[in-house]
C-alpha cells in the first residue's frame, strides 16, 4: 500500500444549533485516508460516522456550523464556493448512500440516472460513448444484462441490484474517494457478501480509497485495511484491522468486540452475551473529561472524570483516546 | 382514479406550511417482481396499456380529439356555413335538419357551436399551457431555493390571489383591447397561483428525499436537481393542475364573456353563445342555453378524466396493466 493520503481530515468540527443547545455531532477528529486503502468508520448512531463523511462532500445542512480542516490532495475543501464543490462531488469523491430505493430518482431510469452523472462532468466526448460507459460500468458491477437494465426504473430492480446501480452511479467519473455510507445495512447477507465483493474488485481495478461506514464489524474485518472507531462525535481509536480487533486500546473498542457472538466461545443458558452498560450520552451535554467514563468498566478513576484524553500515538500506526490504554486487552475474554 | 395526487392537487396547503404527499404512492416493492415477468415490455408500451385501462380517460381523449378536429375543422364539418341566417324559420327547437335547433336569427347552433368553440378551446389550452408553465416555474424555485426567493415569491402569489380577477381582467381588457391574445395573456396571468402553490408544496416534501441529495453528490447543480429531478416527480398533481386550468379559462372566459368584457362579437365562444341567450331561461328556446352549456360541461369534464388516466398511467412504479 503507497502511502499518500488522499484525503486528510485535520481537528474537524461540526456542530448543529438547537433549542437544548449546540449538538456537537463531530467533535474534533482527525485521520488521513490513503490511496487505495479501505478505512472502516465504526460506531453507534449517532457517534458522527455518517455527519462527518458528509462534512467532506460538503453536503450539510447550511446551519451546519463546520470547523477544522479537510484536505483533499492538499487542497482545503472547507469554504471552497459551492460551485467548485460541486466540480469535485462525484468527480473526485463520490457517495454510496445506504438505502439506494430512496437515493435513486424513482422517475428515471436507471441507465439515464448514472448517464447524468457523465454528463454533469462533461465525461465522455459523446452521448453515444457516454452510453458505452453506462453499459460498462452497470458490467463492473455485476448487473446481468446491462443493456436491457438501463432502461429500467429503481423499482423493477431487486434490493441488491439497486445498491449496485448506485455503485455503478458513483463509479461513473473513476472517482479518488467513495465514501460508502452503511452500503450493506439494508441488504441481506448474501447480497451484502456479493456487494462487499464488487468493492473489492473496483479496488483491485482503479485504486480508489474507501471510507466505508458502517456498525457491522464482521463487514469491517473481512473488508478494511484500516479502522476508525468513533464514540460520541470522537475518535475513540484508530489503527490496522488486526490491532484494533486483537489489541484494542480503548475500552469501547474492547467492549464491542466483546459483545459480539462468537462460535468459538461457549454460551449455555445461564450466561448471556457482554453488554457496554447504560446509554450514549447526549451531544448537547457530553460527560466531562473522557466522554465514555460513565459506561467503561476499565476505568472509575478521578482522571478519566476530569482530564479529556488526547488522542494519541500508541505504535506505528495505533492511535486510540484512553487514559489507560493497556487496560481495555483485559477486557477480551471475560464476562461481565 | 388516484387518491393520493388529489389531495396534493388541492391548494389546501394554506400558505404552503404542509407539504404535499408526495405525488406518487410508494408501492414500489409490488414492481420487483416485474423482472421475472414472462417477457419485458418497454416503458411505453407499459404507459399505453395502463392507460387503455384507464375506459373513461381513453372515452375522453376520443371525445375530445373529435371536438377538436370538428371545432377546427368547422368550416368543412359544419352543417352551414358561420353567421348563415335563415330569418324565415327564426328560432326553431332541435330537428331532423338543426340538430341543435336554430337561434331568433335562424342560424344552425350546431354550427355556431363549433365555429364558437375554436375560440373557447384555443384560449382554453393556452391559458392553462401558459399558466402551468408559469406556476411550476415559480412554485419549483420558490419550494426548493427557499428563504428570501420563497418569501418573495409566495407574497406575490398571495397577492395576485386576493386580486378580483373579473375586475382585473375586464380592465385589463379594456386597456390592451379584447383580442384573444389579449385575453389569453391575462387569464395566464391570473390562473398560476394555485398551481404554484401545489408546486411548492410539493418539491418543498421533494428536495428533503434522498435521491436530491444523492443528485448533489454527483455534482448536479441546483437547476438540474430543480428541473431533472424534482419537477419530473411532481408531473401528477401538475398534470391534474393542467387540466383543472383547461377547464377554469373556459369557464373564466365564458363568464368574461357573458359580462361582456370577453371575446367580441362577430366572433364568437361558447361564453358568448351563453351570454346572448341569456334572455331565454324559462322560455321554450331555452335550449340556445343548454347546448353552449353542455358543450362546456362535457369540455371540462373530459379535459379532467383525461387528466386523470394520464396521471396514473404515467406513473412507473404503477401496476403492469
Amino acid at each position: 500500500m503507497t502511502k499518500t493520503p488522499v484525503l486528510q481530515v485535520l481537528d474537524l468540527h461540526v456542530s448543529f444549533p438547537s433549542p437544548d443547545g449546540l449538538v456537537r455531532a463531530v467533535d474534533g477528529v482527525t485521520y488521513d485516508l490513503y490511496e487505495g486503502e479501505t478505512l472502516g468508520i465504526v460506531g453507534e448512531s449517532g457517534s458522527g460516522k455518517s455527519v462527518s463523511a458528509m462534512a467532506v462532500m460538503g453536503l450539510l445542512p447550511k446551519y451546519a456550523v463546520v470547523e477544522g480542516s479537510i484536505k483533499f490532495r492538499g487542497e482545503e475543501l472547507l469554504g471552497k464556493s459551492e460551485k467548485s464543490m460541486r466540480s469535485i462531488r462525484g468527480a473526485e469523491i463520490s457517495v454510496i448512500f445506504q438505502d439506494a430505493l430512496a437515493a435513486l430518482n424513482p422517475v428515471i431510469t436507471v441507465g439515464a440516472q448514472i448517464l447524468e452523472a457523465l454528463k454533469v462532468h462533461q465525461n465522455g466526448a459523446s452521448e453515444s460513448e457516454r452510453k458505452g460507459r453506462v453499459i460498462e460500468l452497470l458490467e463492473v458491477v455485476g448487473i446481468p444484462d446491462p443493456g436491457e437494465s438501463a432502461g429500467q426504473y429503481p423499482h423493477e430492480y431487486s434490493g441488491g441490484m439497486r445498491q449496485r446501480a448506485m455503485i455503478a452511479m458513483a463509479l461513473a467519473n473513476d472517482p479518488s474517494v467513495l465514501i460508502a455510507d452503511e452500503p450493506t445495512t439494508a441488504l441481506d447477507v448474501t447480497i451484502q457478501a456479493q456487494v462487499l465483493d464488487v468493492f473489492r474488485r473496483i479496488q483491485e481495478r482503479t485504486n480508489t480509497s474507501v471510507m466505508l461506514i458502517t456498525h457491522d464489524l464482521g463487514v469491517v474485518a473481512g473488508t478494511a485495511d484500516r479502522v476508525m472507531v468513533m464514540y460520541a462525535g470522537r475518535q475513540a481509536e484508530i489503527g490496522t484491522v488486526d490491532e484494533i480487533f486483537y489489541e484494542p486500546k480503548h475500552p469501547y473498542t474492547a467492549g464491542l468486540l466483546e459483545s459480539l457472538p462468537r462460535l468459538d466461545r461457549r454460551t449455555d443458558s445461564s450466561s448471556r452475551l457482554y453488554r457496554i452498560h447504560g446509554q450514549p450520552p447526549s451531544l448537547v451535554f457530553l460527560p466531562t473529561g473522557c466522554a465514555f467514563h460513565p459506561r467503561c468498566p476499565v476505568s472509575d478513576q478521578e482522571r478519566c472524570i476530569t482530564d479529556k484524553p488526547i488522542f494519541r500515538d500508541l505504535g506505528s500506526s495505533h492511535m486510540a483516546s484512553c487514559h489507560y490504554p493497556d487496560e481495555a486487552v483485559k477486557l477480551l475474554g471475560t464476562k461481565s | 382514479m388516484n387518491r393520493d395526487s388529489r389531495e396534493g392537487a388541492q391548494p389546501l396547503e394554506g400558505l404552503g406550511l404542509v407539504g404535499g404527499s408526495p405525488s406518487m404512492p410508494i408501492g414500489a416493492e409490488l414492481g420487483i417482481g416485474a423482472l421475472d415477468g414472462p417477457k419485458p415490455r418497454s416503458q411505453w408500451q407499459l404507459f399505453g396499456s395502463r392507460f387503455l385501462k384507464h375506459r373513461l380517460a381513453v372515452f375522453s381523449l376520443v371525445l375530445l380529439i373529435l371536438l377538436i378536429f370538428a371545432c377546427f375543422a368547422a368550416n368543412l364539418v359544419a352543417p352551414f356555413p358561420a353567421n348563415e341566417q335563415d330569418l324565415l324559420i327564426g328560432a326553431v327547437g332541435p330537428n331532423a335538419n338543426h340538430w341543435f335547433g336554430t337561434d331568433e336569427l335562424g342560424r344552425d347552433m350546431l354550427s355556431e357551436i363549433l365555429y364558437a368553440g375554436r375560440t373557447s378551446l384555443r384560449i382554453g389550452l393556452t391559458v392553462a399551457f401558459l399558466s402551468t408553465l408559469l406556476g411550476t416555474l415559480v412554485g419549483a424555485i420558490s419550494g426548493y431555493f427557499g428563504k428570501w426567493a420563497d418569501q418573495g415569491l409566495m407574497r406575490l402569489t398571495d397577492l395576485f390571489l386576493v386580486i378580483p380577477q373579473l375586475v382585473v381582467l375586464a380592465i385589463a381588457i379594456q386597456g390592451f383591447g379584447s383580442t384573444q391574445v389579449v385575453i389569453a395573456l391575462s387569464l395566464a396571468a391570473l390562473f398560476w397561483m394555485g398551481e404554484a402553490r401545489v408546486v411548492r408544496g410539493q418539491v418543498l416534501a421533494l428536495r428533503e428525499r434522498e435521491f436530491v441529495e444523492a443528485a448533489r453528490s454527483i455534482g448536479a447543480s441546483p437547476m438540474r436537481v430543480v428541473f431533472r429531478h424534482i419537477i419530473p416527480n411532481c408531473l401528477g398533481p401538475i398534470l391534474v393542475g393542467a387540466t383543472l386550468g383547461v377547464a377554469g379559462a373556459i369557464l373564466t372566459e365564458s363568464a368574461l364573456s357573458y359580462l361582456g368584457f370577453g371575446v367580441q362579437l362577430p366572433a364568437t365562444s361558447w361564453g358568448n353563445l351563453l351570454s346572448s341567450a341569456r334572455g331565454y331561461v324559462g322560455t321554450p328556446q331555452a335550449y340556445l342555453i343548454y347546448f353552449p352549456g353542455m358543450m362546456i360541461l362535457i369540455t371540462v369534464l373530459a379535459v379532467n378524466f383525461l387528466g386523470d388516466g394520464l396521471r396514473d398511467a404515467l406513473d412507473p412504479r404503477g401496476n403492469n396493466g
